[in-house]
């Protein structure tokens, strides 16, 4: 089954912001109407390969340098806290935007753990009810020096 | 009997109070009410003099927003030093040609093979008219504008959920959808439905609106017929002699008419940011940042990547290396102006307030990425009459933009292939650069089949996220991070102060860019005259 976007419905925790990405919001320049009804695929392989390599890189060891990096996801050790990705996914961080408007819960819930499995050794999966526990708990962003 | 001190103040004495007791804001609102500026903050270039004699100014970043602040406050009589990361000025005031490479992170390396005189606009690439800004810098700079076509009713839209995934043009969709809706509301009105809304009155006056721009029939129903071809088109069209007269064509079914969901562009249009009137450069959008780079260069040191940004009660020190020689090197001035991206500013070491550093954390950018085709001829002008504009598609590529310059030009000629934000630009993003043009050449061949791969010549592509001077497109603000972080991010926090499209109203546009590289040296030369 393929989900178009917008569906991770949050509306009991005021926790995402309004504006999708693909609308990106008052007065700028966007495309135009085409494009937003396309589909992203729900395995976490396809979501990490459509979605998340287009900054982390296909092999999730980022890029970039010191000052101006895309951080590695591969061999990341904040991600054994799953809790932590979840976070970073429905909130955005740095210049990194939140998902929640392209991404349903069970495509964030399979990414996260395909990242956290194919790229590091943690083998728990994370399922939609840890997302809706963070989307309850509503936790703060973790502080950063975003890119490391 | 008259009074001199009670002669009512001219409009231009009255403006001039206003300015001086309110500032900018207050003036701007004040001419808004006469009349004179309805459409921009702009209200000229900023009159800034009298700096103290050595003043210094550090600018980091030569995007339009530094060029711009190091341009005016060298008028002001600042000393001013610009710092930039790349090796060219610029910023996302960028255009790519002939011979030029793309180098992003994690993909290989591209040597752009247009034809001279062919271009692509990876950043911004129109103007709209109430610019202000920007247009009034391009005229003082003599950058030559030529009008950019950006609204065109013999383009095609694509759905593929819409009349079997065949594109229509998007004339027949418009004409169609208003007459439809015209239609339903005069059966609406007819039947009394709507008699507790509307007067008489007005309920015969929309009748009569309802014929004539929905074109209906003497039924009031929307029918083929030769009052609806002059406004759609016909199947045979008006010739002369003796099979002179024309032909209508069929129209759409409402059905159909509402799956295209042409009321979205319909919409697009009509936003003032994409109303016609639109400009653009001739030959490239970079011809601004040349611009300015003629009048500031020489104060611009390329190539250098600033590490930590520090300041005490007398000024402001900037660590950085130099991208080739990887040598350490430290810049010193009395103040700063910062137009460094946030997600690159958000991973420096900045001496600036908590709640500042919250805000450049809190911004998000958008991704995009804009593919440009070079095609062997212009077939979209031969072969289907369209002369500048979009065709919309609801694939990755969201649509392809015909070129505004050089019409019935021989030779090849570049179309913008693809220009989505969100699922399909980072999906795009994330293809090597070779698979980018054949996703680009599969999904545009939807409008052009016969034409689109077999004119194909070559291609070019740069994907934001993978900018390693921005690792983004512009910035995203929502109703709620702006009112969590917007006057923490643009305020002046002792000797910095930030600018840029993130710091505006205007995000992902140049104007934006100027206006807050304008307000910021304002103020950065009112408190420079307090210290």
């Amino acid at each position: 089954m393929k989900h178009t976007r917008g569906l991770v419905a949050m509306a009991a925790v005021t926790l995402v912001a309004a504006a999708t990405l693909a609308d990106p919001g008052f007065a700028q320049d966007r495309p135009g109407p085409g494009g937003g009804d396309t589909a992203v695929a729900d395995s976490g392989k396809e979501v990490y390969e459509q979605i998340c390599a287009a900054c982390h890189m296909a092999d999730a060891k980022g890029g970039g340098q010191t000052g101006a990096r895309v951080p590695a996801l591969a061999g990341n050790k904040n991600l054994a806290n799953k809790d932590y990705p979840i976070i970073i996914l429905l909130k955005g961080r740095g210049g990194m935007p939140w998902f929640t408007d392209i991404l349903t819960k069970p495509q964030i819930a399979a990414v996260i753990t395909y990242v956290r499995g194919h790229f590091n050794d943690y083998k728990d999966p994370v399922t939609v009810a840890d997302i809706d526990r963070i989307g309850a708990a509503n936790p703060p962003v973790p502080d950063c020096n975003c890119g490391h | 009997m008259t009074d001199p001190l009670f002669v009512p103040p001219t409009r231009r004495q009255l403006l001039t109070m206003i300015g001086k007791a309110g500032g900018a804001a207050a003036l701007y609102q004040a001419m808004t009410v006469f009349g004179h500026a309805a459409e921009s903050q702009f209200t000229g270039p900023p009159k800034l003099s009298g700096a103290r004699p050595g003043s210094t100014v550090l600018v980091l970043g030569a995007g339009v927003a530094g060029m711009l602040a190091a341009y005016e406050l060298t008028k002001a009589g600042y000393n001013v030093q610009v710092l930039e990361f790349q090796d060219r000025t610029g910023g996302r005031n960028y255009t790519v040609r002939g011979g030029d490479t793309i180098t992003e992170l994690g993909s290989p390396t591209q040597t752009v093979q247009f034809a001279p005189g062919n271009y692509l606009n990876p950043g911004p690439w129109r103007i709209p008219y109430h610019h202000r800004t920007v247009l009034h810098y391009c005229k003082e700079l003599g950058v030559e504008l030529e009008h950019f076509a950006q609204y065109n009713f013999n383009t095609f839209a694509h759905n593929k959920a819409a009349y079997g995934g065949k594109p229509q043009r998007f004339r027949d969709l418009y004409v169609d959808y208003k007459g439809h809706v015209a239609e339903l509301l005069a059966k609406s009105l007819n039947a009394g439905a709507l008699d507790t809304a509307v007067t008489t009155e007005d309920k015969a006056r929309l009748l009569e609106a309802m014929k004539e721009w929905g074109v209906l029939d003497k039924n009031m129903a929307y029918t083929k017929g030769i009052k609806v071809g002059e406004q759609r088109g016909w199947d045979r069209p008006p010739g002369g002699g003796v099979n002179g007269a024309p032909i209508p064509n069929d129209v759409g079914s409402l059905s159909d008419t509402l799956s295209t969901k042409v009321w979205q562009e319909i919409g697009f249009y009509a936003e003032h940011v994409m109303q016609e009137t639109m400009f653009q450069p001739k030959g490239g959008m970079d011809h601004i940042g040349k611009a300015f780079t003629a009048k500031v260069g020489n104060m611009i040191r390329l190539g250098t990547r600033v590490s930590k940004i520090a300041q005490d009660a007398k000024g402001v020190t900037v660590d950085w290396t130099d991208a080739k020689t990887g040598a350490a090197g430290q810049s010193h001035a009395e103040w700063l102006v910062c137009t460094i991206p946030a997600t690159v500013l958000g991973q420096l070491d900045i001496q600036v307030s908590d709640a500042k550093k919250a805000a450049i954390r809190a911004l998000p950018y958008g991704n995009s990425v804009k593919i440009g085709l070079e095609m062997k001829r212009r077939f979209w002008e031969t072969d289907y009459a369209i002369y500048g504009g979009h065709s919309f598609t609801d694939q990755d590529i969201s649509l392809i933009s015909y070129p505004s310059s050089n019409f019935f030009g021989d030779g090849p000629a570049v179309l913008l292939g693809a220009y989505p934000f969100g699922i399909g630009a980072y999906r795009l993003a994330g293809l090597t650069p070779e698979k980018r043009i054949a996703a680009a050449l599969d999904q545009g061949s939807v409008f052009h089949p016969a034409e689109y791969k077999a004119e194909f010549l070559s291609g070019a592509s740069v994907a934001w996220s993978r900018m390693p001077w921005i690792l983004g497109c512009c910035a995203t603000w929502t109703e709620e991070s702006r009112a969590a972080h917007y006057q923490d991010l643009v305020s002046m926090d002792g000797r910095i102060v930030l600018a840029g499209e993130h710091c505006s109203y205007y995000g992902c546009w140049q104007e934006g860019a100027l206006l807050s590289s304008l307000d910021a040296i304002t103020r950065l030369h009112q408190r420079a005259l307090a210290a």
